[in-house]
């Protein structure tokens, strides 16, 4: 118990692993057996004679429409038949490779101990009942016909033909009759016993016993006994059944097949929605720093531009300061040489009387 | 409970029921805790 | 727009109208004779093209919605922005025209609402599908919305829809993950009639997987119609920003591809399907993965390397029939694959008809909505809101 708990828990842990097909039985702590009173019809191909009884009383009993040829007619057993929406069973006629004698099997729904249609149908049209029938409940029916996709052995068929109420019909295993203590209408119409009607976990040991007491009789092997996780219909044959047309099914039960990807389901809700928000705040998170490191940038590019223009300016400014001085300088050196030229001058000029230059030296001192 | 489950499927149906209505309850909630969670931070523009 | 009226029965309006009028005849016999009368759909193919196609390709093509409005509004690709409202519109009436499309092949069209508020089969793929497309369709009209109330003018409610954005986004990638991979889980219940090289237990991942290619490539492909037709709609952004989609979403879905083809490798390996590919289905098979995922991955690669528009959107044609031609395998082709060639499924002319109806439905429903609302461009009103 504990272990399966701890295996559930670790499948939750990956999304991956939940995906798995083994998820149902860690997920359930308990394992299902299905009814243990349920019943079931036990099929012997080596004693049905292809009469078609059963194919009569089936039409009967649920009054389904007469078909166009009778049902003593065995000429119909030339070709391959299926049910359909008007017929429940059919049997079918196989010539075996090395055998002088014909094989007939029976087909309808094999009420499956873990029902394909009712683990697929969104509306639950399909019950599994305590006595092992599958029934169908045609009030909810929306018509998607995904039951006769999920359907391993093609058995719910569909009324195409009608535009107001199309149905999907199928074999009941006459759960009505059953609950009022009667045989099915198929099994009560055989001649030769090929049918059993019985509690399941008694056919299988009918079935057991007929392949010990005659193993030249049988293949070893009840067709349904693990079939889609085990059917009420079972089969006896005396070859492979895949030369009756059965088809190869394997053990695992539909509602088993789906739970991996229905488990994971509630994963993705829970995980979805912290990831994308995980990503949402990332991506936000990177905006909100690209934005900051823009501004930052920004900010910095514009001291950098403050302070070298200011370095500029004030170079500028040392630089007119200094030329200044310079000039000043200059200028003091220039008015002193000129004064002393003037002075010289007017000394020349005291010493000789011409006065015209004196006065033009002296411009330049002004304009300083 | 156990004994009155007798087959995959019907345990199936049971869980899976309860669990679609905590998946809805989950994704409600996860937008409050969010609020919740960051109800303090200065708002961020969201389109 | 008078120039426009003058001239509005010119060719591709006339085909549309003559295919509309034909829809509606085929419409009136499904519905009054039923759905044997118009299709090929028998006891062992109760699913044929209008699952196939209609719904299993037109909710993978709508993919579109959630991988760009994730990737704009949770991945932070901003420049994606001009390309999330086309996207969104064309999600929105594919998820639509899937619910419509579906009428035609239930039994009980009007009993569509039960699983959800009737009699709820928790345990089907299908409940699951069926729940997520529903609120999918309304999370998708929401997103869609603010461009109706944009041309509307209805400002009030507009502003309300634009702030439910970043919720409706999450949400739609999960409701997405989860109904994109559930339409591949919908076959894990039938091992026995899907063929081995198709059926496995991860047909859920390869969905979602998928989907996303399909989205990116229908986002470029669609791009390139609307660039044909509704150029004259289309703003400065959007033009200016398109080739950046169109490179963008072509190295997301050559990527993609990739793995994609590495995962069906791997499962191939883990199943010992190689076996198969001796067969028949096993050369269908091949084609599919070689003509239709590594071909249109390393076309999208070549287009992005050398910056080729024209690659890229040859690629984009070939990534969008990629996903139909798997959608087809899975749910036709390879379905039932041991039946006798006479018990097996091809659609009736009515049922492509109804199908091609279906599609011209969801194109004359984007013209009418793109020429008149703010979708391929921005409402000028609106501008400096995004």
């Amino acid at each position: 118990m504990h272990r399966r708990k701890f295996l559930s828990l670790l499948g939750g842990a990956g999304i991956a692993s939940t995906l798995g097909t083994t998820k149902a039985k860690a997920a359930s702590n308990a394992s299902f057996d299905g009814y243990p009173d349920a019943m079931g019809v036990l099929h012997d191909s080596s004693r049905c004679i292809g009469c078609r009884k059963c194919e009569e009383g089936c039409n009967t009993v649920n009054h389904l429409p007469k078909p166009e040829k009778s049902f003593d007619d065995l000429s119909v057993l030339d070709t391959k038949r299926r049910t359909s929406a008007t017929v429940h069973t059919v049997v079918n006629k196989y010539n075996v490779a090395g055998l002088d004698h014909p094989i007939f099997r029976k087909q309808q729904c094999n009420h499956c101990m873990e029902p394909a249609c009712a683990s697929a149908c969104f509306v639950k049209a399909f019950t599994k009942n305590s006595d092992g029938s599958v029934t169908y409940n045609g009030d909810v029916c929306v018509g998607c016909r995904y039951c006769m996709i999920a359907c391993p052995y093609s058995v719910p068929t569909f009324e195409y033909d009608d535009p107001l109420d199309p149905l999907i019909q199928k074999c009941t295993m006459c759960h009505p009759l059953i609950k009022e203590g009667k045989l099915p209408g198929c099994v009560q119409s055989c001649p030769k016993e090929a049918l059993t009607f019985g509690k399941r976990s008694d056919l299988i040991e009918i079935a057991r016993e007929r392949i010990r007491k005659y193993p030249e009789r049988y293949v070893n092997k009840i067709y349904g006994e693990t079939e889609a996780g085990g059917t009420n219909w079972l089969y006896l044959a005396p070859v492979k059944h895949t030369e009756l047309g059965q088809p190869v099914v394997g053990k695992k039960s539909a509602p088993e097949l789906t739970a991996g990807a229905l488990g994971a389901v509630p994963m993705v809700v829970g995980i979805w929605p912290v990831l994308l928000t995980g990503a949402y705040a990332i991506s936000k998170r990177k905006e909100k720093i690209a934005a900051e490191d823009q501004k930052a940038a920004v900010a910095q590019a514009i001291n950098e531009t403050q302070s070298a223009a200011d370095d500029k300016l004030k170079a500028a400014m040392e630089k007119a300061a200094k030329d200044k001085e310079a000039s000043i300088e200059r200028e003091t050196k220039k008015a002193v040489a000129n004064a002393e030229k003037e002075f010289e001058a007017k000394l020349a000029a005291l010493q000789n009387p011409e006065s015209e230059e004196v006065e033009e030296s002296s411009k330049p001192e002004g304009d300083a | 409970m156990e004994n009155l489950i007798y087959t995959l499927h019907d345990f199936m149906l049971h869980t899976k029921t309860i669990t679609y209505v905590l998946m809805g309850v989950a994704l409600v909630s996860f937008v409050g805790y969010w609020k919740f969670l960051t109800g303090r931070e200065e708002k961020m523009r969201k389109y | 727009m008078s120039h426009d009226q003058k001239k509005f029965w010119h060719a591709g309006n006339i085909l549309t109208a003559i295919i509309l009028a034909g829809g509606l005849v085929l419409t009136f016999l499904r519905f009054y004779k039923g759905i044997g009368a118009v299709s090929n759909l028998d006891d062992n193919n109760p699913w044929g093209l209008w699952i196939g196609f209609d719904l299993m390709c037109g909710v993978a093509l709508a993919a579109g919605g959630y991988v760009t409005s994730a990737s704009c509004y949770l991945f932070g690709m901003k420049h994606y922005h001009s390309a999330v409202r086309p996207a969104i519109t064309t999600a929105f009436l594919g998820y639509f025209f899937v619910v419509v499309a579906l009428l035609y092949d239930l039994g009980h069209p009007w009993r569509l609402p039960y699983p959800l508020v009737y009699s709820q089969g928790t345990t089907s793929l299908l409940f699951e599908v069926g729940l997520c497309v529903s609120l999918y369709v309304s999370v998708l009209f929401i997103e869609w919305s603010p461009a109706a109330f944009e041309w509307l003018g209805m400002r009030k409610l507009r502003n309300i829809a634009v702030k439910l954005t970043l919720p409706l986004t999450i949400m739609g990638v999960v409701l997405s993950t989860m109904h994109q991979s559930s339409l591949g889980a919908l076959f894990l219940i039938a091992p026995g009639k899907l063929h081995p090289l198709w059926y496995s237990s991860f047909m859920p991942v390869f969905f979602f997987i998928s989907s996303m290619v399909a989205g990116t490539s229908m986002v470029i492909f669609e791009g390139t119609l609307a660039h044909k037709g509704l150029h004259r709609m289309m703003d400065e952004t959007h033009l200016k920003e398109a080739n950046g989609v169109a490179f963008g979403f072509a190295k997301a879905a050559s990527f993609i591809l990739a793995g994609y083809f590495f995962i069906k490798v791997f499962d191939i390996t883990m199943d010992d399907d190689w076996k198969y590919l001796a067969t028949g289905y096993g050369a269908i098979f091949l084609v599919e993965m070689f003509g239709f995922v590594l071909l249109p991955s390393f076309l999208y690669a070549i287009g992005v390397r050398e910056k080729n528009l024209k690659i890229v959107r040859i690629a984009s044609v070939l990534g969008v029939l990629g996903i139909v031609v798997n959608r087809f395998n899975v749910s036709m082709v390879a379905f039932n694959w041991q039946l006798p060639a006479a018990e097996r499924y091809f659609p009736s002319l009515m049922e492509v008809g109804i199908s091609i109806f279906v599609v011209t439905l969801i194109i004359t429903t984007y013209r009418f909505i793109t020429t008149r609302m703010p979708v391929l461009f921005e409402h000028p009103e609106y501008k400096d809101a995004h």
